[in-house]
């Protein structure tokens, strides 16, 4: 669970995960938030992993797989600590890793109909990027951007290369581990709006998300075609 | 071109690699990264002095004018000093990831252990 400045929601979303899935270990990533976002995740008794200071929001996923890995984690599920991301739903996503009938699975808000529905630009911007992802993976995603994913190890292995993205992993993931050749796929999950109104995708950052998605992907496909990993 | 302004090019070149020559001798500047600022000096002291083969180099891309050969090298200088710069940021900023993710770690491991050690105390 990656936070940021999360003190208000965080312990409640970790009371709620404690109480609906009491056999999961909880993982915190506290990327160098500046208010009590790491103790008030440590008193309710989950695992807390600090950043000294802010790094983004890949570097702290990864800092949880790389220490998941460390600990020999066989399954990982990630939830974001603001509460956009129901934890009901966690058995959803994780089933089909546990039965190994995916190596991967991403949850989708666009195949539940409670789900909030994201602004206009921010729609579009998803549907391009559902449609590219679609279009290089030849199978249907809806929602590659959800961030509510979970994988095995032979993915969390492959997400702790150095290549992985400090800010924005997600639909370059995806062409990644598809040309990886794991296993993939897409579940529906209940999402909510942020209450205080908080994104990652503020002023100009719509823009270099973008780009970023853009060229990582096209990136991806060139390491594909020539053959570089 | 004139002895003035070869005499100016001149002194130009030499202020600069003074100072470049100062900055690593204070440490200021490391050597590795160097090598490009290097080359960007003695290149021009080279064209400064053989004003000829700036000529030829200038008939050899096309150009007109000496003065542009001397722009556009300075550009493609300057381009590259910035390439190498972004390679070697590129390259910090994934060594600085690694190691927040292991400081993060080692903090972790620190703190488990001395928790297990005050409950068994």
């Amino acid at each position: 669970m990656p936070a940021f400045n999360e003190e208000r929601k965080i312990s409640e979303i970790i009371r709620k995960v404690q109480g609906l899935h009491k056999d999961l270990d909880i993982l915190v990533v506290n990327d160098g938030s500046e208010d009590n976002t790491a103790q008030k995740a440590r008193e309710t008794g989950v695992k807390v992993i600090s950043h000294p200071f802010n790094m983004g929001y890949g570097v702290a996923v990864q800092t949880g797989y790389k220490l998941a890995l460390r600990e020999g984690y066989d399954i990982i599920v990630q939830i974001d600590a603001d509460g956009q991301h129901d934890p009901e739903n966690i058995n959803r996503v994780l089933n089909p890793v546990l039965s190994g009938e995916v190596d991967y699975v991403l949850g989708s808000r666009f195949l539940d109909k409670n789900s909030y529905s994201p602004e206009l630009t921010r729609r579009l911007g998803m549907f391009m990027f559902s449609k590219i992802v679609s279009w290089i993976t030849d199978k249907r995603v809806y929602d590659p951007t959800s961030g509510y994913i979970a994988f095995n190890k032979k993915v969390l292995e492959f997400f702790c290369c150095d290549s992985f993205p400090n800010d924005y992993p997600d639909a370059n993931m995806l062409v990644e581990i598809y040309y990886a050749g794991f296993s993939m796929k897409e579940v529906s999950v209940k999402m909510y709006e942020n209450e205080e109104g908080k994104t990652m995708h503020s002023g100009m950052r719509p823009v270099y998300y973008v780009y970023k998605m853009l060229i990582s992907i096209m990136v991806a496909i060139l390491r594909k075609k020539l053959g570089y990993k | 071109m004139t002895q003035k302004q070869q005499i100016f090019a001149l002194f130009f070149c030499c202020a600069l690699f003074i100072f470049f020559i100062d900055m690593l001798r204070r440490r200021k500047l490391r050597e590795e990264y160097s090598i490009l600022w290097f080359l960007t000096f003695a290149f021009m002291f080279l064209l400064v002095l053989k004003y000829d083969w700036l000529v030829l180099l200038t008939d050899f891309i096309g150009a007109k004018m000496p003065t542009t050969t001397l722009f556009f090298f300075s550009l493609a200088f300057l381009m590259l000093i910035s390439i190498q710069f972004s390679i070697k940021i590129s390259n910090l900023t994934n060594k600085l990831k690694n190691l927040v993710q292991e400081n993060a770690m080692m903090r972790y491991s620190i703190d488990k252990l001395e928790a297990e050690k005050e409950k068994n105390e």
